[in-house]
């Protein structure tokens, strides 16, 4: 491999966008240089990623908790728990209930030893464009303390009333499910088809399909929260399904 | 600074806000334009992010121009506005973390924004730093007027409302009802087309200025197809 390069090399950088000069510089050479600086390059930018990384890391799981606990207050008043919610938590299996594949979270609100409600992630698989993510809170009595849509694709202005965030026009629909007793709760649905929520006609699908989500979620979590507030934290609920 | 660069500054924003705007007459980065122009307040947040990216990556190549191989320029220019954009959506993420859910996957994208890369490759790799840099300020900021302008009619003609969001920004401030409450809003306005449609209008506004700049007074028949921007 020639070392031995000619003086106007780096020179040549500057005329670059002058039609091609014959730079007498051996190809290998040119290769060489040029992997040298790209390698050197990319270990400088990463290495400025890497700090940005560091830096931003506690303030993003901050961020990340407090949202967290913004939305559950959105079900359950943060004035009615005081431990710590996203400590004492345990681990729910896939149940078909939950319309989630893989484990879900589920967050214990206690007031003193007092069990005050469970808050949990479900799924409806069905809406109108694509799946809707619950968030919803079942109080230690059975009943339901609120549900809240916390990602959905429905169609803006149509289907998206199921958000009061995103549609402002209509906030009292999701509050249907406030301290509904959930002892029927797995033949919730629509009064379209005999239930006894209210839609918006015209945009049915996005109603239903978050009703009987959060009437199969209800279901499924309401009768076991006796055994669910027993578990220690960080427990695997598993055996309670069985 | 003497009277040729004053004169240069003065150009390179002329060019950056009217004569060679991104969105109108480049139609350069369309794909965040019409992604997050729902909204003013979302349009405005993404340009000021792409405003800062294009300031610094184009800096930080002028800086270096004289290091880069001109075989490996693209890479390398790749590579500095890819660590930019991520280091951006770190710092979003952390402490603008509301704004960082909804813009979403669009800040990533910055990194594709074709216009970033073009104004390096054609502007700052040829360049001093602060010339640069204030090429990518003034480019960004005729692509920032032109979302915001984009997103308030979308958002107005859409929702009624002016400024959504914009509490995710400035804590405290609240959006503002423009119309009734009986105003239901033209859907389309928020779709996709929506977008396409209000930019080709912004553009043909743009192209009826210049055309009328162009014809002095009673000379008509000079203009026409003949002026284009």
């Amino acid at each position: 491999m020639s070392t031995g390069t000619p003086p106007p090399v780096d020179d040549a950088m500057a005329a670059a966008d002058l039609p091609a000069e014959p730079v007498p510089v051996s190809a290998a050479g040119s290769a060489v240089r040029s992997a040298l600086l790209l390698g050197g390059f990319t270990v400088v930018f990463t290495a400025l990623m890497a700090l940005t990384y560091d830096a931003t890391r506690e303030p993003i799981k901050a961020s990340v908790e407090a949202r967290r606990l913004e939305l559950i207050g959105q079900v359950l008043p943060p004035s009615e728990y005081d431990n710590v919610l996203l400590r004492d938590r345990v681990t729910l299996p896939a149940l078909s209930a939950l319309g989630v594949n893989g484990p879900v979270d589920l967050y214990r609100a206690r007031l003193g030893e007092r069990p005050v409600a469970l808050v949990f992630e479900t799924q409806a698989p069905d809406g109108y464009s694509g799946a809707i993510r619950l968030l919803m809170a079942v109080r230690a009595d059975g009943n339901l303390a609120g549900v809240r849509v916390i990602a959905h694709k429905e169609t803006p202005g149509l289907g998206d009333y199921i958000d009061p965030a995103k549609d402002r026009s209509r906030p009292e629909w999701i509050r249907q499910f406030q301290a509904r007793n959930t002892t029927d709760a797995a033949s919730w649905t629509v009064r379209k088809d005999g239930g006894d929520f209210t839609y918006r006609a015209g945009a049915t699908i996005s109603a239903r399909a978050v009703i009987r989500a959060a009437g199969r979620a209800a279901a499924a979590i309401a009768p076991m929260r006796d055994a669910l507030f027993a578990l220690p934290a960080g427990a695997d609920a598993r055996e309670v399904f069985q | 600074m003497n009277a040729a660069e004053r004169a240069l500054y003065r150009d390179i924003g002329h060019k950056g806000l009217w004569e060679n705007n991104t969105a109108l007459v480049q139609l350069l980065g369309l794909c965040p334009l019409l992604a997050v122009s729902t909204t003013f307040v979302n349009a405005v947040s993404l340009s000021l992010a792409t405003v800062l990216v294009m300031a610094l990556s184009s800096a930080a190549v002028a800086a270096l121009r004289t290091l880069i191989p001109h075989e490996i320029r693209i890479p390398v220019f790749i590579l500095i506005i890819a660590a930019l954009v991520t280091c951006f959506d770190l710092a979003f993420n952390a402490w603008l973390h509301e704004l960082y859910l909804v813009l979403g996957i669009f800040i990533p994208l910055i990194v594709t924004n074709c216009i970033v890369l073009a104004r390096v490759e054609a502007f700052a790799a040829k360049n001093s730093p602060l010339a640069a840099a204030w090429d990518g300020v003034a480019m960004g900021a005729g692509l920032l007027w032109v979302l915001a302008l984009l997103g308030a009619a979308r958002e107005l003609i859409g929702t009624g409302h002016l400024f959504t969001g914009i509490d995710m920004v400035i804590p405290g401030l609240h959006a503002i009802q423009v119309f009734g409450d009986e105003y239901r809003g033209l859907l389309i306005a928020i779709l996709p087309p929506g977008a396409f449609i209000l930019l080709g209008l912004l553009i043909a506004a743009r192209n009826a200025w210049v055309a009328r700049q162009a014809v002095p007074g009673p000379l008509p028949q000079r203009g026409g197809e003949a002026v284009s921007a």
